[in-house]
Formats: structure tokens, sequence, C-alpha cells
């Protein structure tokens, strides 16, 4: 089942169209990365999916129903540019938010309190957020968002402003709570969170979407068919086979990229080269997301 | 609907539990009254311990009789030109040219000074010329003072009203005056006060980023109202303890100058011994309080928390409008104008027309008039309103509400988002138009 659904959703501003046409299909149970460039509409597609604004044309459908009021306190969200009341203890704060999401306000206490227990800041509860450091709020906001144990969890920039140790305790949450069966969408430019993280993604560059798949379909369209090995003696290439590059390691040992022009196995590839020259190490060259991000956003197309 | 009540409850709670709140809401009924107090105090004490300015003057005329009651008077013999000189070398208050002339054309009267003189230092020189003067003409018309004297005599009217249903009741105007000067006062001040209040949470909101993380449980409409309601909730809060208080001090205060409360009073006056006991003075008195107590005082509140209600809420959406479109404090500024600009001319227009003529055109239209009827409305509420005009201009003030909270509302909901962003009315409006 797909957790999430947009179909051709469009969003028109007066002076420019902050999403054409965008269909996005998200996969229950998948950690779902939204990638763009800022400006690319990405936060304008997870506004419309929170209904703090609505789309002009298209539709989307949460958990196979059409998006409505409801779903509030299935989704959990944490706005890229967020924070909490000042002055409010951390108790109370996190109370009103789960009231807001639709808990009662026993259940509430209850589920702070096993969240505030599970990130051992149980003493916390009535301490003013004004009071707490910078890493301290951010878990607090990080519970605000997950707390009401929503289904569907969108996260814009959740690492912008983390420390790595908090960055790191957060991941094994996103991860853990995957686990438990919640999907989760990322909203993010950051690549290493996209690699490390992310099953599936979705680019999205001036209002249009412009990939989407798993991140392995994704690489696989991308494959640039090259590979590079460090080998003894040197050799050239003909035929099928484009010697792209090579360099002098150290004496005899140099390091060569080989391009395919059309695609043959890999082992064939390395039976060939292993008649040339000696080979010492053999590996694909596969573009990371990053690669592919910055070339489908530059414009480029990666062979 | 539930979130709403969800807002509104925190906004209660984050207000009331504040110690500004406990400490205005407990203090203000009483500084007031001992500031005002505390001021009349010191400038009687300062009247009567200032030392006398020295005003030296030349005298032509020759029927100047000095009135030191104000001022120390010190007569300068010799030519004018020598007592300027003398007066530019000193550091007295004043020089006083006094020409020769005639007290049927007395001209030329002229004081020197070094600094501006005030209004009122004037005026005490006028008034002590204008007795000589006087006096002088009633000798030289051979009018006896006591002669003048009995020709004054001191009228009091009494004015009594026919209400709706027939009863004649006495009224004192210097009361419903004053209860229409306090009504419009504290109105305006209710209305500035948690307008800037509702404007400060909403930018606070913004400026914490927290916003987003609301409206993506609640819509923004539930959110602003949600804030105006709250804040309103605890303003009628202060403002029944304010009354409470009030109510408690005033008993508190006749009890200890033992003068008997109202429900008391009306039982004694059974009597009609008791009452031919009463001296003059304390019948005086009483009949003034009688008629202090008779005013509807039950009608005044019910009139003041509605224009407060309705008021408030008519700014409280601009003010809310204003605080989701700036980013600080100190852009609201440019957006304020236009909301404070009514506000003030029906708190000005109170003293100048309302309070001293509440049934002439101009009065009653700005008390019909949404946007200042919620203080002109007090004013005029104690001098008796026609049904039709109250009625009226509750009605508008509810459409007048209605219409300000969705133009604030269209506004607010897009601007909570926009950060960072140059606003200027053009921009107000563009957003005002916007699709959801």
């Amino acid at each position: 089942m797909e957790a999430l659904i947009a179909r051709d959703v469009t969003k028109q501003y007066a002076q420019h169209t902050a999403l054409k046409k965008v269909s996005v299909t998200i996969p229950e149970k998948t950690i779902y990365g939204l990638l763009g460039p800022n400006g690319a509409g990405k936060t304008t597609l997870i506004r419309i999916i929170n209904q703090i604004i609505t789309s002009d044309s298209g539709e989307i459908l949460v958990f196979g129903e059409k998006l409505n009021p409801n779903h509030i306190g299935v989704i959990g969200y944490l706005p890229e540019e967020r924070g909490l009341y000042k002055k409010l203890k951390v108790g109370e704060q996190l109370l009103y938010f789960a009231q807001l999401k639709g808990l009662s306000k026993a259940d509430a206490k209850a589920r702070i309190k096993k969240w505030l227990t599970k990130f051992e800041i149980t003493d916390w509860w009535n301490k003013k957020v004004e009071d707490l450091s910078k890493g301290m709020a951010q878990k607090v906001q990080f519970i605000s968002t997950v707390m009401h144990e929503p289904r569907l969890i969108i996260l814009d920039e959740p690492f912008s402003g983390f420390d790595p140790v908090n960055a790191q305790l957060i991941t094994k949450e996103i991860l853990e709570l995957k686990e438990n069966g919640s999907t989760i969408i990322f909203s993010t430019h950051r690549m290493e969170t996209v690699e490390d993280l992310c099953d599936h993604i979705a680019l999205i560059n001036k209002s249009e979407k412009i990939l989407e798949g798993s991140k392995k379909q994704v690489k696989q369209q991308f494959r640039t068919n090259s590979f590079s090995l460090e080998h003894k003696g040197s050799f050239s290439l003909s035929g099928n086979y484009e010697l792209v590059s090579q360099e002098i390691l150290e004496e005899d040992f140099l390091k060569s990229i080989v391009k395919m022009k059309t695609p043959v196995s890999t082992n064939q590839l390395i039976r060939d080269l292993t008649e040339i020259t000696e080979v010492h190490s053999f590996c694909e060259r596969v573009p990371s997301m990053s690669e592919i991000f910055i070339g489908l956003v530059k414009g480029e197309s990666h062979e | 609907m539930n979130k709403i009540f969800l807002i509104i409850e925190r906004e209660f709670l984050n207000r009331v539990q504040k110690k500004s709140f406990i400490i205005a809401t407990i203090l203000i009924p009483l500084i007031f009254p001992s500031i005002i107090g505390l001021l009349v105090y010191i400038g009687k004490q300062q009247d009567k311990n200032a030392t006398k300015e020295v005003v030296h003057y030349v005298d032509h005329s020759g029927f100047f009789v000095p009135d030191s009651s104000k001022f120390n008077f010190k007569l300068f013999q010799g030519s004018f030109e020598d007592a300027k000189t003398a007066y530019k070398a000193s550091d007295d208050f004043a020089l006083l040219l006094i020409p020769e002339m005639s007290i049927e054309k007395p001209d030329g009267i002229t004081l020197y000074t070094k600094i501006s003189p005030s209004l009122d230092d004037i005026n005490s020189i006028e008034k002590i010329f204008e007795t000589q003067i006087k006096d002088l003409k009633m000798q030289k018309m051979k009018i006896d003072q006591k002669v003048l004297d009995s020709l004054k005599t001191n009228i009091s009217i009494k004015t009594i009203n026919f209400s709706d249903n027939g009863q004649e009741k006495s009224s004192n105007s210097m009361i419903v005056a004053g209860i229409g000067m306090a009504g419009g006062i504290l109105m305006y001040m209710f209305i500035f006060i948690y307008g800037a209040q509702i404007m400060q949470g909403i930018i606070e909101e913004k400026t914490s980023k927290v916003v987003e993380v609301i409206v993506s449980s609640v819509k923004p409409f539930q959110l602003m109202m949600g804030k105006i309601l709250g804040l309103a909730s605890v303003g009628l809060l202060q403002f029944i303890i304010w009354i409470l208080l009030m109510f408690v001090l005033t008993f508190g205060v006749l009890g200890y100058f033992g003068i008997e409360p109202p429900q008391q009073q009306a039982m004694s006056q059974i009597s009609a011994d008791v009452a031919a006991q009463q001296t003059a003075m304390n019948s005086e008195m009483s009949k003034s309080l009688g008629e202090f107590y008779a005013m509807p005082w039950g009608y005044i509140a019910f009139s003041f928390v509605f224009y407060f209600l309705g008021g408030y809420l008519l700014y409280g959406a601009l003010f809310a409008a204003v605080g989701s479109s700036v980013d600080s404090p100190a852009e609201a500024q440019q957006f304020m104008f236009p909301i404070t600009i009514p506000l003030l001319i029906s708190y000005m227009s109170l003293f100048m027309f309302v309070i001293k003529d509440p049934h002439k055109p101009i009065s009653i239209w700005l008390s019909i008039i949404p946007f200042t009827s919620p203080i002109a409305m007090m004013g005029r509420i104690g001098y008796g309103v026609p049904l039709w005009q109250l009625a009226l201009s509750m009605i508008l003030l509810i459409g007048g509400f209605i219409f300000t909270t969705w133009i604030a509302g269209r506004i607010y909901r897009v601007g909570i988002l926009m950060s960072g962003t140059k606003v200027n009315y053009k921009v107000l409006a563009k957003w005002f138009m916007m699709k959801g």
C-alpha cells in the first residue's frame, strides 16, 4: 500500500508556479527522500500535504484516502522553519502540541513521559524552553513531531542545526520508527543523508518532478558503464572498450578508467582486461546521489 | 472547534499565570487613585511652600496697590530705563511697567521677563489689575460691595429624567459625565493594551518560528481566533476583578466614613423621622450618593462589556493582521497608523463633543459608526441612549468585527508563513487576494 500518492498537484502564486503537475508515489514503510535545490517547490508540496495551504488542482491520497482534516493526527511534521514557545515549560508545551494533534490529555501525558524517559530527560518537564541549550530544544522539537505516533512523518531538513551527536541519535530514532511501520519523508538537499537513509527518492527542480524511483533504480538508471582498475603494466584499448584515462601511481603501477561503449557483462570485461594487463583491483564507478543531483539540476546528462 | 478552545485555554493560562498580570490586576485599581492623590497633594504642597517670585514694578498710574498673595511686588523708584538695567542684572522673575492710564482705558501694561511666563502667571497678574480697577470703578459709581453681593444668586438646577417605564429619577450630570469619561478612557486603554498584546504574541510566534508547527495541526484562522478570544477572556477577567475590587474598596471607604450603603439607606428612609433627623450636610451628601447608586450600574456594566468585546474584537483582528505581516514590533509601526487614527479620533471626540453634547448629531454618529462607537458610546451611555441608536450601534459593531476578522484572517493566513519579506500595503493587498 502507498503511504502517499500525489497526482498532478499544481500550485500557482501570483507571479510564479510553485508546483507544476507534480506526481509522487511514496510506498509504505520506507524512507523517501524529497530532493531538490532551494526554491524548487519541496516546501510547497509539504505544506499542501500538511493542509497548511491548498493546491489549485490535483489530488492527494494518504493511505488510500483523499486528504482530509482527520489526517492531521496521522502526520507528524517537522518544518524547516521550526521553533518552540520560549516561555513555556517543556511538559506543558508538548502537552499542548499533542492535544492540538488530537490526543487526549491523559494519552498525551503518557506518551510524553515515555519519550522523555527514552531520551533520558525526564527532569526537563518543568524546564522552560528558553533555559534549554539548542541541542536540548531540538530533542524536544523532535519529540513534538513524533509523540502522537504518526504513520507518516515529514521531516524538512531535519539535520540542519543538529550537532553530530544529536543527528546520530535522531537517525537512530528515525530508523526505529521505520522498523515500527512508519513512513518517513525527508526533504533535504544534503546528499549524504539520502545516500545513507533513503530507500526511495524524488527530485524536484523548478516546480517539476524530474526523477523518481528507488535508490537502486535511480543508480541503475544513471550507471555510467565505466570502471576503474589498478593494474601493473600499461595497455591500450579498442573496439567496444574505451580508455578514458590512465595515470601512473608508482613505477609500473597504473590506475585506469575504462568505459564500455555497449554494455556487456562485467565478467567479460574483466576477462578481456586480464589478458592485456595484471589487474590488482577492479570496481564499477557508480555515480553518487550528489553527482546525479547536480548533473540533473544543472541540466547536464550523465551517460 | 475543540482546537480553538485548546488555544484559548493556552493563551489564557499563559497570560494569567504571569506575575505581571497579577500585579497589574490587583495594583492598578489601587495605584491610579493613589497616584492622582499624591500628585494633587504634591501640587498643593508646592503652592504652599513656593517662595513667591519677585516682580519689580514701575508705576506711573499711581493707583496700583500690590497684592502680594502670589507675587512679591517691589516698587522701583526711578525711571523705567534704570529699572530695566537693574532688572537685567538681577535674578528676579519679572519687571512690570504700569504706564500712565485712566481706569476707563487701562492700556499699555507690560510685563518684561527673561523666560516666557506661564499662562497662569499672566492670568494672575491680569486678575490683580481687573479686581483693582473694578473696585476703583465701584467707588467712583458709588456702588457698595454689599449691594453687589446681594445681586448674586446661586442657582442649582435639579434634573429629573422620565425613564422609559415612566419613573422619574433624578440624575446628576456630574456623575454621568464622570462615568462617560471613565468608561471611554478605560475602553481606549483596554483596546490598545489588549490589541497590542495580540500583535506581540503573534510576532513572537512568528519570530520563534513555532507558527508552522502549530498551523500543521490547526487552521491559521483557528489559531488567530483562539489567540484573540483567549486574550479577550483575560481582559474580561481583569475587568471583573477590577469591578469587584472597586466595589469592595468603595464599601470599605464608605463604611470607614460612616456613610450608609444604599440599601440600608433606602430602608432607613422609610421612616420620615429618621430622614428629618439627618443634618443638612449629611442629606446633601447622601443625596449625591443616592444619585450615584441610582445610576443603572448593571446596564452600564453590560454595555461596557459588550462594547469592550465588540471593539476589542474589531481592533484585535486588525492588530492580529499587522502582527502576522511583520517580523518585529519596530516594523509594525508603519501599519499601526491607520488603526490608531479612528481610536484617537474617538478618544479626542469623547472630550470635545460626546461628554459635552451627548445628543448632538456628531456624538450620535460617532457612537453608531463601528470604529468609533466603543469609546463614543461609553461617553453617552450614562445620559440615556434611545433604544434604536443603541441597537443600531450594536448591530453595526457586530457586523464591523465580522468584517475586520474576515479581512484579517485572509492576511494572517499568508502573513504568518512569510518571514523576511519586505511588506507594504500593496503586498498586504496581494496576500488578501491570494487563494488558500
